[in-house]
Parts: C-alpha cells; structure tokens; sequence
C-alpha cells in the first residue's frame, strides 16, 4: 500500500465515522406547503449543523395524531420532533408528555411571536412548542360582486350585515351562492366553524360546572341562523364541504364570501390557482350586534418534543432555526415574501417588504390579535380555546356533534332535534369522563 | 353429457362478466384518471375525461423518494411470503394427512385470530417491538406481516392439500420416502398451482396491508402503503396527488397480477372440479 492509497483510506474512514457520529432527527409532520418548503430548506440546516442529519416522515393529520399518541404513551421513541396543533399542546404538556422549549438561545427573540400564539402554547408560563405558523379566521369576499349589488363590507361586519349580504349576493342562475361555509362533520372542520360563530353569539360549549349548554338560546340562535343562512344562500351539497371544497369554490367565483382560516388568504390571491385573486377583500370574522366578540379562532401547527426523544438538545436547535426569523428570511429570499410562513411572529408584520408582498397581511393581523383563547366567549368557562375546547375528550365528542349540525345543513334533520340529541351526548360523555359529579 | 349453450346467452353472460369485472376495477381506473387530472378537476365533480397532465407524477417524484419505500414493499411482501409458507406448509400437510380431532378446532382458532380488529393489539405489540428493538425494521415487520397473513395461508393450503390423495402420499413411505422427501419430492410439485396462487394473494395482501406498516414504521422500513398516507393533506388540494402516488403505489402488483393470472386462476379452482 503506498502512502497516497493510505491517506485516502485514511480520509475515507475519518469521514464515515463523522457520518455515524451524526444524529439523525426523526420529524414526524403534516403535509402541506409550509412543511413541503421546509423539508426542501432542511440542507441549509444540516450544512450549517453537520453533527445533526435530519429524517423527515409525512402522515395524514388525523394518522400522526394516533401514531405519535401511541409512540409517546409507550415510549417508543420514535420521534425527535412532532408537529402538533395548538389543540393538543396545553393537554399533552399538561400530561407531561412534552418537553419545555427552554433552550432555542437567547437569539431566538421568544418575546417576537405573537402573544395569543405564545400563550397558547404555554403551560405555567413554559413554552412546550414552538410555532411555524399560525392562522386565525376571517371573512374573504368578491369586491367585484359586493359593488354589483351596491353593498360596502364593513371592516367589522356584524352576522345581520353577512346575512343580508349573503341572500343579495346569491344568483342561482349564474351558480353563485351569496356565502360559503363549512358543512363537512368533524371536530376540526364544520365544529371549528359553529364553534367560533355560537362564540360569536355569546354561547359556550360548557357552563363553569361543565354542564354543555346546547339547551341554551344563544345555541339555538346561531344553529338557526347557520342553516337559514346556508339554506337560503350556500352551494348545494354544502354539508360535505370542508376547508378545501370551500376553497376551491371560491378559485372558480362561485361564492361571494367565505369565513375561513386566514391561510386560505393567501390561496384566493394567488393568480395561478384563483380566478378571482385581483377581486378578493378582506374583513374580520363577523360578531353580533351587541356581543363584543369575533369568535376566537386561532390555530397553530407547531413543532414540539416528545418526552420520549433521546436527542432533546439536537431537537431544540433545530425547532429553533425552523421556527425563527431568520427562516422567514431564508423563506423569503428563496421564494418571496408571499410565501413566508404568517401568523407567528410581531416583526413579520411590522416588514415593510412583506406587507407590500401580502396583501392580507394586515387583516390577517387584525384578526389575530382579535382572538383570545383563554377567554373565548363572553360567558365565564372552565376551558381554553376558542373554535374548540382543549380538553382530550373534545375530539371525540366535538365529532359527534358535529355530525348532528352537519345532517342539520343536509336538510336531514331538525335544530331542535341536533341540539337535543347534542346535549344528551354531550351530557353523557362528560359524566362518563368524570367533569360531571 | 354437455350442456349446450345458446350463442345469444353466451353473449349475455360474456357482457354481464365484463360488467361486473369493469365495477370491481373502476375504483382504480378513476384513481388513475383522477391522477391525470388538475387538482382542480379532481375535485370539480365526477368525470371520465381528464386534462392529461402528467404534473401530479413529476409533483409526486420530487416531493417524495419512490425507490426507498418501494424497496420496503418488494422485501416486506416477499420476505414475509416466504417466511409462511415456511411454516404453513408443514402446519397444512400434517392437518391435511395426518388430522387429529382438535383439528377443525386449531383451524377455526387460527382463522379467529382475524377476526379481532388490529388496533386492538396496537399497544401491546407496539411495546413488544420497543422491547426488542424491532420499531421501524424491515426484520420486525416481516415478522408481523407473516404473522397476520399464516392463518389465511394455512387454511389455503390445507384446503389444497386435502385435495391430493392420501394414498400417494403412503406409496411414495412404502417406496422408502421420508418425511422431507415426500414433503419436497411428492407433496409440493403436487400442490404447486395451490401454492402458487397462496404466494401470490399474500403478496398482494402483504404489500396493500396499511395498519401495521403505518403504525411500526417510520423512515427506515416504511413501504409504499405509507408513501401513499403522506400526501393527504390538511391545507390545500391533494386529491390528483394523491390519485398519482396510488396509482404509483400499486401498480407493481396490479402488473404481477396481471402476469400471473393464469396461475393464480388455476390456483383458485384448484380442486373445484372433479
């Protein structure tokens, strides 16, 4: 062997054993555009962080719910980083089943990200995730179709004003329905929605005692308005529209208006998907006339660390670069500012740059900081969150229920009856959980 | 005596065949067409003729690695195939020649294990596989998927092997066979469409298996079933996309159905007509 074939085997050797010494992080995630653009970004990290190697593993929402509720409670240790809803951060915290962010460095700025976000996420004051977007919800509606019919959306609507609007708007002959809205059943679909309107209508799913409140007026009042509304001027089939049905509605010009998160925002703006990006407006979730509150919704995905990760400080380090400002920068520089990922942090909104890029960045704002899950309605209640309750029955009930609204729409069954049955299982569930004595 | 056929019934029977065989395959036939369509189009409404883009396979390749999971699926269904027929076929040959009167018995609590829904041995097999190391390992969910598929396996088999008579069996012990020999030497060439046919449906029920591939993997092991899962979206339309990596996803195996119908047919009606 001479000394040149020697070096390289040498060198060949050195740098294996630099790969085997690298930790590999497992990231389980959701997939949308946001986390697609992270895991193409990832090699800015490795190439910046050699040591850490990074795995990415994709799964439907509802399947890495259950796959990473089984590896936590087991232990198994799969994952080094998951990507939770703000759902279930406070419930998993709370279970100990996460571990407190409190080592992203003192670059981190944590004092940036938005407060209603960061409080979300705490826990006695301990952020256990850490957010890489955050959405409220807002109304998107045709300003080309509000002039036709000589009406002026308000910045502030209030429900009286969205009703009237809705029915004028709605011309069956051209396939236009005044309003969209969500009717697909589900916890996290058609409830997010009911949710925050009986919010809006001064309701709450439960009384201080726990006790469910669909026997209540302000229930009846917003489920009747609801399904008038949708009878009256939503698309036909709406009890199986969900968020992506809603938005592909609104692409091809067939609803005036549609409440939904403010991410769509983006969607509906964008002129290779929507055929009517340059007519959209925006406003705040509507409130009613003397209820003082838009509903409440907020939601984040955000990346946290299971107790179970044996690479915590290699975790933390990456959650700190994913969810910072300078990966917004990088977002930005690669594939513009219109593509960053919103709804996380204060300086975001205060980027000249960005708000130029975004038209809806401002309202976006605006209904963030309108919402406040700790005081979600105006009633006082035992939970946090405001278009869901944050508590581990809430998805199976929330489901439930759901289903009950969602036949409402469908025409299958009555208000009364949905609200009855409603209470009855939601009476059930919670006495069978124990929060009823 | 034959039976004779009138020319108009076969042409009936021949349409009514094609029908039923169109409706069985038309959910992948839309899948298919649902991946040559715009995200859009996808999800406008029921439609037979798409645009004809090829976006959502390009979309598909870059956004994910094929090759990994697809080498998980090829090792994972052959693998455990050949793992149960290992242990089926003498389970089936000494129920089928040699039963006792527990044998129905063990057969029905072999097919009874089937019946109990998955997930409710998720924990404990999971904290098994914790236990041994075996999470997201190609060796761990070989194991599990032979393990699932050996009563469907054993009960094809013996059913196959009960057709071969008995006799033959005792000609080639009195020619001096041994147990092996007349396992290897008389018995397999003998059931060869039947195990054929086994082969094959459990690689196909192997590489569409969607619980314990998703539940026991991550990275490392994960096969195409997974592949599929990831491109179901919560924000945004998928349906073209996903349409796409379905359509990826099974197309080996529709392709080996394809090729080997002949045997798995024979297979199948083995024994059906005497």
């Amino acid at each position: 062997m001479n000394l040149k074939t020697f070096l390289l085997g040498a060198c060949s050797a050195v740098a294996l054993c630099g790969f085997a010494n690298a930790e590999t992080l497992t990231i389980a995630t959701v997939n949308n555009g946001d986390m697609i653009r992270m895991q193409g970004l990832t090699s800015e990290f490795t190439k910046a962080n050699p040591d850490i190697q990074v795995e990415w593993v994709t799964l439907e929402e509802n399947v890495l719910r259950e796959r990473v509720t089984t590896d936590i409670a087991a232990s198994g240790g799969q994952y080094d980083i998951v990507t939770i809803g703000n759902y279930e951060v406070p419930i998993w915290a709370k279970q100990q089943w996460l571990l407190p962010l409190d080592g992203l460095g003192e670059a981190y700025d944590i004092d940036d990200l938005l407060p209603a976000i960061r409080g979300g996420l705490s826990v006695d004051g301990k952020l256990y995730a850490a957010p890489f977007y955050g959405e409220s919800a807002m109304i998107m509606y045709r300003k080309d179709l509000f002039e036709k019919a000589g009406l002026t959306m308000p910045d502030s609507p209030t429900w009286e004003f969205i009703g009237e609007a809705a029915r004028k708007i709605t011309d069956r002959n051209a396939d236009i329905s005044g309003i969209c809205l969500r009717g697909k059943a589900g916890w996290g679909e058609n409830m997010a929605f009911v949710s925050a309107l009986t919010n809006s209508f001064g309701g709450r799913w439960f009384d201080e005692n726990w006790a469910p409140q669909f026997d209540q007026p302000e229930w009846k009042e917003s489920l009747q308005f609801y399904a008038d509304l949708m009878k009256d001027a939503g698309p036909s089939g709406a009890s199986s529209n969900g968020f992506n049905e809603n938005l592909t509605l609104f692409q091809q010009g067939k609803c005036g208006m549609w409440i939904d998160a403010t991410v769509a925002a983006s969607f509906v703006s964008n002129p290779k998907d929507s055929t009517v990006a340059d007519k959209v407006g925006f406003a705040l979730f509507p409130s009613k006339e003397g209820v003082a509150n838009h509903g409440n919704w907020l939601w984040s995905w955000n990346l946290a660390i299971p107790a179970s990760s044996q690479k915590a400080e290699a975790a933390q380090k990456f959650i700190a670069w994913a969810t910072s400002k300078e990966y917004t920068d990088l977002v930005a520089s690669k594939e513009g500012w219109a593509n960053v990922p919103p709804g996380t942090r204060t300086s975001l909104y205060n980027n000249e740059e960005y708000k130029k890029a975004a038209a809806f960045a401002v309202p976006t704002l605006a209904a963030m900081d309108a919402a406040d899950i700790t005081k979600p309605t105006i009633k006082p209640v035992p939970y946090t969150g405001g278009q869901f309750v944050a508590i581990p029955e809430f998805q199976a009930l929330g489901t439930t229920v759901g289903q009950l609204f969602s036949a409402v729409i469908a025409g299958q069954s009555s208000v009364d009856d949905a609200l009855t049955a409603a209470q009855a299982t939601a009476t059930r569930d919670m006495t069978r959980a124990g929060y009823i004595k | 005596m034959a039976r004779t056929v009138s020319r108009g019934s076969k042409i009936g029977w021949t349409i009514a065949a094609w029908l039923v065989a169109l409706l069985i395959f038309f959910p992948i036939l839309y899948a298919f067409i649902t991946s040559l369509k715009t995200e859009p189009e996808a999800i406008a409404g029921f439609s037979l003729i798409p645009s004809g883009t090829f976006e959502n396979y390009v979309t598909v390749q870059t956004q994910r690695d094929y090759f990994k999971p697809f080498m998980n699926s090829v090792v994972l269904s052959i693998g455990s195939t050949i793992l149960a027929l290992l242990f089926a076929i003498p389970a089936a040959w000494s129920m089928a020649f040699s039963p006792t009167k527990r044998t129905k018995d063990i057969l029905m609590w072999m097919l009874s294990t089937k019946m109990m829904p998955a997930v409710a041995v998720l924990i404990p097999i999971f904290i098994l596989f914790r236990n041994f190391g075996l999470l997201d390992t190609r060796i761990g969910l070989t194991v599990m998927l032979t393990l699932i598929n050996l009563p469907i396996v054993v009960w094809m088999l013996y059913t196959y092997f009960r057709e071969i008579p008995g006799e033959i069996l005792e000609a080639a012990r009195m020619d001096g066979a041994s147990l092996w020999k007349e396992i290897v030497y008389v018995l397999t060439p003998m059931a060869v469409p039947g195990i054929a046919s086994t082969l094959l449906l459990n690689i196909i029920l192997a590489w569409n298996e969607a619980f314990w591939t998703i539940q026991l993997t991550t990275t490392n092991a994960a096969p195409l079933t997974a592949f599929i899962a990831s491109f179901s979206s919560p924000q945004g339309l998928f349906w073209a996309k996903l349409s796409a990596a379905s359509t990826m996803a099974i197309a080996p195996i529709l392709i080996l159905g394809w090729f080997s119908q002949k045997q798995l047919v024979r297979g199948l009606t083995f024994g059906a007509v005497k």
